[in-house]
């Protein structure tokens, strides 16, 4: 519980509207997107709507020495925003506009609590596109988004978050109003902290002004599925395509399980026995996508497709990616609890990984269905099962520590696109070492000392 | 068991939830208040928690569980397949059970089931109710104003109580020459007391095409305002008071002209009487034979095109939710308004998104409402055409309250009032040809 004061004060900033203390509202702030992971109550929920308000409340959360959990959406899938110290929650939804699309210098200036896709909406009026494309596009907020560095369908060819963010304004964990970066492309007067803030999980600083960089939305695209008898050929394939210097916008893969699983669900016209589904996206010039689609389909066949279907038109590519989309809802409708990983390798270690992947289901008797970006190495394996069978539960995370030990082996990561959060704290110093946790832990202490910053994300309290 | 008599009826629906937050993206509450508990994932998580017994129900918990148009946009958007529609009744009627009904709804639901007070009511409203509302001047109908704020604003349009009740302006059994069907008219408590225009619409549109109409005196409110806000005895109160009358009256099929009155046939009165083994059977009888008006005349008559006048009207339709997602019905009316000479439809942005009326809902939270209903009337707006249609009188309500106090220019109306309109024209059209 906090003291009346804190309450008193909190109100006297923000207004009483803005101060959520009923248990019936706290409890909904209590939990994220993230399967299987414990839920914790904040003591208050704030919504601020301004950055002088989201300082103030900095600076009593200070005084008072009371942990703030900032959030966005909450879809996040590490347990990136569940307070799990109590304190505050720091809803940031408030805080929607988008202050400033410029077209001379390809750039769009919003505020954290922007839903990605409004901002691609506006950036569309303007023929601009932001490229980063989380599967939760249409409800996660800018601010989450950049927070988690999240990325999406086209990383392969544009890259993830942290390359679209040029500036960023930061109310630092003393109540401070801080700017870093700009609309420059070059600049290097500092450090880079704009790099650092983002991804940090809302452990450093509270973000309340993003400038992205925009680009020109590609004029033409064209979609390519091809079905594949074997992994290794599917993955030969993608290293065929990346060598030719053909660089597709997407290019996703579906393992065999998945494949069944959708077309239970769908009927998108898939063989069962099908071992590997790739899934391409070329995009750009009218006249470079007709290439690239012509070099793509030969290369896919010469790999050894069995079966290979090209989209004459956004019709039957809505149909090729109807498969891709319903991968998730499929799945999730098999069993209760969906748990969705995204360890990513080298994307020559694809197949080796899938192949890792399906031994663990096996060794665990377990149901992980694999799918996602193949292009970019990393995939997500996806668990099916039921919170509720803690003998199951026992198996499930046995299988994710091992799956996180392959992608490690594989000179790969823990985590491509979801973040640490809590879910893989205990897996940090398996990729960096102990001298590597104990240099983020000091640059958390430099920058939020009394760790009032998400505390308990990424990094453990001394 | 049924949704309506525990929670325990939805708990796999719960655990089908896995807190992605896909509801966001679409709900109209959450939309404005930008609050967790405002969409459906939240409303899940409380309902999770009075579950595995964390918390208690509470008159607090029973008031979130008030936010929610049940327009079932998220139930469509939902990864899992999960039934949020079902999940918000269970928590509605675990809420009355536990916590009671508000005094007001009390008294509502009450008035409801004594049919002969509340015609009275009614009747007397008809008569007194210049004394509360005042009337606005507008050229397409008869419109009013509260002249006093009682707790839900005074921004809200509302349509004058009918003079003549529907059911008392007609017999119960209205004759046509060589008859091809006898069909049963649920007129609903909307149609019956305000806008009688709907209900004239549909009696007159199955005439012109040889359909004789029976008007069962004793039916009754539908039930849904009741059922939707846990009064779980009233509504089968309601229900079986409506199969009743029916059965005795007897008919070919059913229709209705309002959205809450198809899904309570179609759906409702059977989930509701589900331990009743003889109604059971009798509101499955009747679920199978009703029809939305729009769906009927497009797949069971199918209504005639010859005898059609020119109407000019620039139309867009507005989708009620619980047409569109809560029956499946878009295309139907869609096809209507395209058959008649001189419509031309043009679409709105999201026609499918919820208006925010709700039935009560719009009395206990009018700002959320009003909200709601800016949006809608802005999309309106901005199709630059001069009337709505609409399937479900209180949509229309709804919209005329936006439409009017934005100001402009748009005559809403129920898609089967143009039909009707049509034919009148064709049969004036013929009489001057000769």
């Amino acid at each position: 519980m906090l003291a009346r004061e804190v309450l008193e004060e909190l109100v006297r900033v923000l207004g009483r509207e803005y101060v959520l203390t009923e248990q019936e509202d706290l409890l909904t702030y209590a939990y994220d997107a993230t399967a299987a992971m414990k839920h914790h109550k904040p003591d208050v929920v704030v919504a601020p709507l301004t950055t002088e308000q989201v300082a103030d409340v900095v600076k009593i959360a200070l005084r008072y020495r009371v942990p703030i959990y900032t959030r966005g959406s909450g879809t996040n899938l590490s347990g990136g925003t569940i307070p799990i110290e109590g304190g505050m929650v720091l809803s940031m939804l408030h805080l929607n506009k988008i202050l400033e699309v410029d077209q001379d210098n390809l750039t769009a200036t919003v505020q954290p609590g922007v839903i990605i896709q409004a901002l691609n909406d506006e950036a569309a009026k303007h023929g601009l596109l932001y490229p980063p494309d989380p599967g939760t596009v249409t409800t996660a907020t800018m601010g989450g988004s950049v927070s988690e560095c999240s990325g999406g369908l086209r990383g392969l060819k544009y890259g993830v978050t942290k390359h679209y963010i040029m500036g960023l304004q930061m109310v630092l964990a003393n109540g401070e109003v801080t700017r870093w970066g700009g609309k420059t492309v070059k600049n290097v007067t500092g450090y880079d902290l704009v790099a650092l803030f983002t991804g940090a999980e809302g452990t450093l600083g509270i973000i309340t002004e993003i400038i992205v960089k925009l680009i020109p939305a590609p004029e033409a695209r064209k979609s390519m599925l091809a079905v594949f008898d074997d992994v290794d050929k599917a993955g030969r394939a993608i290293a065929a395509i990346i060598r030719n210097k053909v660089i597709p916008a997407t290019l996703e893969i579906l393992d065999n399980v998945t494949i069944q699983t959708v077309e239970n669900f769908v009927h998108a016209g898939l063989p069962m026995d099908a071992e590997a589904v790739l899934l391409c996206e070329v995009d750009g010039y009218k006249e470079v996508v007709q290439r690239e689609a012509v070099l793509v389909e030969r290369i896919l066949k010469e790999e050894g497709a069995v079966q290979l279907k090209i989209a004459k038109d956004d019709k039957e590519r809505d149909l090729l990616w109807l498969a891709r989309r319903s991968a998730l809802p499929a799945l999730a409708q098999k069993r209760p609890t969906t748990v969705l990983e995204d360890a990513t390798v080298p994307r020559s270690k694809i197949p080796d990984m899938l192949k890792a992947i399906r031994s663990i289901a096996t060794k665990h008797n377990l149901q992980i269905a694999t799918f996602g970006h193949a292009g970019d190495g990393n995939l997500h394996p996806t668990i099916l099962t039921d919170e509720r069978d803690a003998e199951e539960m026992k198996r499930v995370h046995l299988a994710v520590d091992e799956i996180f030990e392959t992608a490690l082996a594989l000179g790969g990561t823990l985590s491509g696109e979801h973040g640490i959060g809590i879910a893989k704290m205990k897996y940090l110093d398996r990729e960096f070492g102990k001298a590597g946790v104990a240099a983020l832990r000091r640059i958390k202490k430099a920058l939020d000392p009394y760790y009032l910053l998400n505390p308990g994300k990424i990094v453990r309290r001394d | 068991m049924s949704v309506y008599d525990s929670l325990d009826s939805i708990a796999e629906e719960l655990h089908k939830c896995m807190k992605c937050g896909n509801c966001m993206a679409v709900c109209p509450i959450y939309k404005e208040t930008r609050q967790e508990v405002g969409v459906a994932r939240g409303k899940i998580s409380l309902a999770e928690y009075i579950l595995s017994g964390e918390t208690e129900m509470t008159k607090g918990l029973g008031s979130r569980f008030s936010l929610c148009t049940t327009c079932m946009a998220c139930n469509t958007n939902c990864p899992c397949g999960v039934r949020f529609d079902k999940i918000i009744l269970a928590a509605r009627a675990e809420s009355v059970r536990k916590k009671g009904l508000q005094p007001a709804k009390k008294i509502a639901f009450t008035a409801l089931k004594m049919q002969r007070v509340f015609d009275f009511g009614m009747k007397a409203g008809s008569i007194f109710q210049g004394v509360a509302l005042k009337n606005i001047p507008n050229r397409h109908s008869k419109l009013a104003r509260m002249r006093v704020d009682v707790g839900i604003g005074k921004e809200k349009v509302f349509p004058m109580l009918s003079k003549k009740t529907l059911r008392s302006e007609f017999p119960a059994v209205i004759k046509v020459k060589n008859p091809k069907l006898r069909v049963g008219f649920f007129t609903g408590c909307m149609i019956n007391y305000f806008y009688t225009d709907i209900g004239r619409a549909v009696i007159e549109v199955l005439r012109e095409n040889d359909i004789e109409v029976v008007i069962p005196k004793f039916q009754a409110c539908c039930g849904i305002p009741a059922s939707v806000n846990g009064d779980v005895a009233s509504a089968r109160t309601l229900a079986k008071r409506n199969l009743r009358a029916f059965e005795r009256m007897g008919a070919d099929a059913l229709v209705v002209a309002c959205s809450s009155g198809g899904t309570a046939w179609k759906h409702v009165f059977g989930e509701l009487l589900e331990n009743d083994h003889e109604l059971k059977a009798l509101a499955d009888k009747w679920a199978k034979k009703s029809y939305d008006i729009s769906e009927f005349l497009i797949h069971q008559v199918p209504f005639k095109k010859e005898g059609l006048g020119r109407v000019a009207r620039k139309v867009t339709y507005h989708e009620p939710c619980h047409l569109n997602r809560g029956q499946g019905i878009s295309k139907e009316p869609r096809e209507i308004l395209k058959s008649i000479p001189g419509v031309e439809l043009i679409e709105m942005k999201e026609p499918g998104r919820c208006c925010g009326m709700a039935g009560s809902f719009s009395l206990v939270h009018p700002d959320l409402s009003g909200q709601i209903s800016d949006r809608k009337t802005a999309d309106i707006q901005t199709t630059h055409t001069d009337t709505v249609a609409t399937g479900c009188p209180a949509c229309r309500l709804q919209l005329q309250s936006g439409v009017e106090n934005a100001g402009f220019d748009e005559e809403v109306l129920h898609t089967v009032q143009i039909l009707a309109e049509s034919y009148r024209v064709g049969k004036e059209e013929l009489i001057h040809s000769k």
